[in-house]
């Protein structure tokens, strides 16, 4: 047994530490948020053309032959906690984690031809799957794709769709036939987002981000840019959303950890009734509680992480997605009440980091979603 | 032992009832529903109604404007508000200042500040925390150093900081504690004053929250003059009143009749929203949830209807109080979480309200567009008013003797 990263993957490590260190500073981060960059509402793009050129890692996990670094889940995983220890709002989960995701395990035509095109930064992918009525159901589907000759007419609404406002291209979820429900009849397409047919409505996201509700109204799509069989993507689907749970399962090691050095730093140094608060018992517990939350994190983290290629990939992914959910709720919480009135105010970073760890417990499936997931995988 | 309430109780209910139907201002309607943030106006336009009606001050005694009702009729009246979606008021005159000048003022401070809280014509804020105080408030730093006028009369002059001061942006008169005595020990040298906040020297700075609301505020005082007769109670006692203030801010802060209304919200959102193609609240897991909120809710209303029937045969509210806002607070924070858990996908969008001239439809149904803010914003509950922490200490101390 060896959890030691490879030399190379210290070497991802220390590259994007350094380079976030320097240059995505929480002040920067912001300004980003608030759409104050240079050709960037939610995202900046001079961010992303420095992770393609300068830094080479949106090819982290994608094949020597496709251009890219020849690494896999550990090398998104430590990407992603990276991006969780900064606050990095640019679309490396959809586009690299997601998207990449699923041309790396169909291959094809499509792969060969976009693999390149997110590794050089020129392709910013957006994924289209959640719907208003379908909560944390992959296959909750109204969205069609009806047979229209050799290609198909997409119709349908897909709902907070992070980073669509600056995306080029979507991966769509859409029903190919059966109905609402049913695990077949499933399929996945990548549409340029600029597509006729495609409408959005944009907004701010409460964590940072910017997403969109995206609309479809008869795009022409042509069966070349199918993901995977016709109606018979949807474990393609779960083999990617839990690729990017267990990323996001990173992201909140990250996120939670900053949080707790924060608080740690925090309770040393503030003072009240005329000692540090933390030299008080009630305070040194709670960060002892949040420390042990955290490290559990990582350690189921890595578990799922390390079984992604594996039978027990669902359940593993689960298990952590379930931990991970309460760590961050935990440890958010708490990193605010012991912060007192400062915690909540808009200008620390520490409330930055508390939202964006509230969002993580929702997304891809809250701690009941993935505990009652993993209750009927292992006990049935 | 009676739980049953007796006919004329059943009455005053449904007038009550009655009142807030005819009386409640129109454009107010689904504010607090979809938590949206509150104007001025707003929280005046109530105001003058119940003022208008002679029912503004519940909790006041008869003599300075209360309305004599018994502790039952003031539970129905704070229940059918909450039913209502009536906005809440803001405490800062009626519930805090207000008792603190009807108590410990001399008849002239009573004659001229009662009027405008009853009226809602003087908007009032609070200055109690400081930077580097917290929930530890007697380590205050604004002092008051006397002086006689060229006038010949005697006037205090203000200096320091003081911060988390809500909605000190509307804010006519501030009541401040200050530190009169810097050589005597922390809580003894505290003076308890009432001050203009229209005074030179006085800069208001707004705070804004994870929510994206302008609620709270940094409030600087340099070389502020406060003429001595603004000093309610003796100086260097100041601390009996904010002792005072505290306890009864705690009372009122357990929030029952709000949370129930929140739980029922939270039923309905979990109606409407689907999970595998199922109604939310048929979910186990989240049914449990909601169960276990009812449950610790009515021990909370009942904790709370026992202080209240102790306070009424005459003991004032003790530190049990503390008990009432560590539970209160806890579960105003779970209704928080289970809504934003109920919204899903669509806690995400940020939404900050229709503001003037603003008339885009918010993203996603309607009960989903401030669940997120409303979280974020409710974490504070648990560190106003004393920390839960410090509330666990007080209870430590005085009831367990610990």
């Amino acid at each position: 047994m060896d959890f030691n990263t490879t030399d190379e993957q210290t070497m991802l490590r220390d590259t994007v530490a350094r380079y976030l260190a320097d240059t995505y500073s929480f002040d920067n981060r912001m300004k980003t948020v608030h759409g104050d960059v240079a050709g960037g509402a939610g995202w900046n793009p001079a961010v992303w053309k420095a992770f393609a050129e300068e830094l080479g890692i949106l090819g982290a996990p994608f094949a020597e032959a496709h251009g890219g670094l020849g690494g896999g889940a550990v090398e998104n995983m430590i990407v992603m906690e990276e991006i969780g220890r900064a606050l990095v709002i640019e679309p490396y989960l959809p586009t690299v984690v997601i998207a990449g995701g699923a041309l790396k395990a169909t291959g094809g035509d499509l792969a060969d031809a976009v693999i390149p095109e997110i590794i050089a930064g020129t392709a910013v992918i957006a994924f289209a799957y959640a719907e208003p009525q379908g909560r944390y159901n992959l296959a909750d589907l109204r969205t069609t794709a009806k047979k229209d000759g050799a290609g198909y007419l997409l119709s349908g609404h897909k709902s907070v769709v992070y980073s669509a406002p600056y995306a080029t291209h979507l991966l769509v979820t859409a029903r190919t036939g059966g109905d609402q429900r049913d695990q077949d009849g499933v399929s996945l397409f990548l549409i340029p987002a600029d597509a006729k047919g495609v409408s959005r409505r944009d907004y701010p996201t409460v964590d940072g981000s910017a997403a969109s509700e995206v609309y479809f109204e008869n795009v022409a799509v042509g069966a070349e840019q199918r993901i995977g069989g016709e109606g018979t993507a949807l474990p393609l689907v779960e083999q990617i959303v839990d690729e990017a749970t267990a990323a996001i399962c990173a992201e909140a090691c990250g996120v939670t950890r900053v949080l707790h050095a924060t608080t740690l730093d925090y309770a040393k140094q503030r003072k009240q009734f005329g000692k540090a608060i933390g030299d008080f018992q009630v305070i040194q517990h709670r960060l002892v509680d949040m420390f042990m939350e955290v490290e559990q994190a990582v350690s189921i983290t890595l578990m799922a992480t390390l079984k992604l290629d594996t039978a027990e990939r669902a359940a593993a992914v689960s298990a952590a997605k379930s931990k991970v959910g309460k760590a961050c709720k935990f440890v958010g919480q708490n990193a605010v009440q012991i912060h007192g009135g400062i915690g909540i105010s808009n200008e620390l970073a520490v409330g930055h980091y508390f939202k964006r760890s509230t969002m993580i417990e929702g997304q891809f499936g809250s701690v009941d979603h993935h505990l009652r997931r993993y209750e009927r995988i292992t006990i049935g | 032992m009676d739980l049953s309430f007796s006919a004329e109780d059943i009455a005053f209910r449904d007038e009550v009832r009655a009142f807030i139907k005819d009386s409640y201002p129109p454009h107010l309607n689904g504010k607090i529903e979809e938590g949206e943030e509150l104007s001025k106006e707003d929280f005046l336009s109530w105001h003058k109604v119940l003022a208008q009606k002679g029912w503004i001050a519940p909790a006041w005694p008869v003599q300075y404007g209360g309305t004599g009702w018994t502790s039952v009729q003031r539970y129905i009246w704070s229940e059918e508000t909450a039913r209502a979606d009536a906005i809440r008021l803001m405490p800062f005159g009626l519930s805090m200042v207000g008792p603190v000048i009807y108590t410990f003022g001399t008849q002239e401070q009573k004659d001229r500040f009662l009027p405008g809280i009853l009226s809602g014509d003087v908007w009032w804020c609070q200055g109690y925390s400081e930077p580097g105080a917290g929930s530890d408030l007697a380590n205050l730093r604004t002092k008051a150093e006397r002086f006689t006028g060229d006038d010949g009369k005697e006037y205090y002059r203000v200096n320091g900081q003081k911060t988390w001061t809500t909605m000190a942006q509307h804010a006519d008169w501030g009541f401040f504690l200050v530190r009169t005595n810097p050589t005597a020990k922390a809580q003894e040298g505290i003076s308890f004053l009432l001050i203009d906040m229209k005074s030179p020297g006085i800069t208001v700075r707004p705070i804004i929250t994870l929510g994206g609301e302008h609620e709270v505020n940094e409030v600087w005082l340099e070389d502020v003059i406060v003429p001595v007769d603004q000093r309610i109670y003796e100086e260097n006692k100041g601390w009996t009143c904010a002792k005072f203030l505290l306890a009864h801010e705690r009372t009122g802060i357990a929030g029952v009749a709000a949370s129930k209304r929140g739980v029922e919200r939270i039923k309905t959102i979990a109606r409407s929203e689907l999970d595998e193609g199922e109604q939310l609240i048929q979910n186990p897991f989240f049914k449990r949830k909601i169960a276990e909120l009812e449950v610790d809710l009515s021990a909370l209303e009942f904790t709370e209807l026992r202080t209240l029937a102790g306070e009424s045969s005459g003991k004032g509210p003790g530190p049990e109080s503390s008990l009432l806002k560590i539970k209160g607070t806890e579960i105003q924070q779970r209704i928080t979480e289970l809504a934003l858990e109920a919204a899903g996908h669509y806690g995400a969008p940020y939404f900050r309200g229709f503001g003037e001239g603003d008339n885009e439809h918010p993203i996603g149904p309607d009960y989903t567009h401030r669940t997120a803010p409303t979280y974020f914003n409710m974490r504070k509950t648990s560190i106003y008013g004393g920390s839960n922490e410090i509330q666990r200490n007080i209870i430590a101390k005085m009831v367990l003797g610990l």
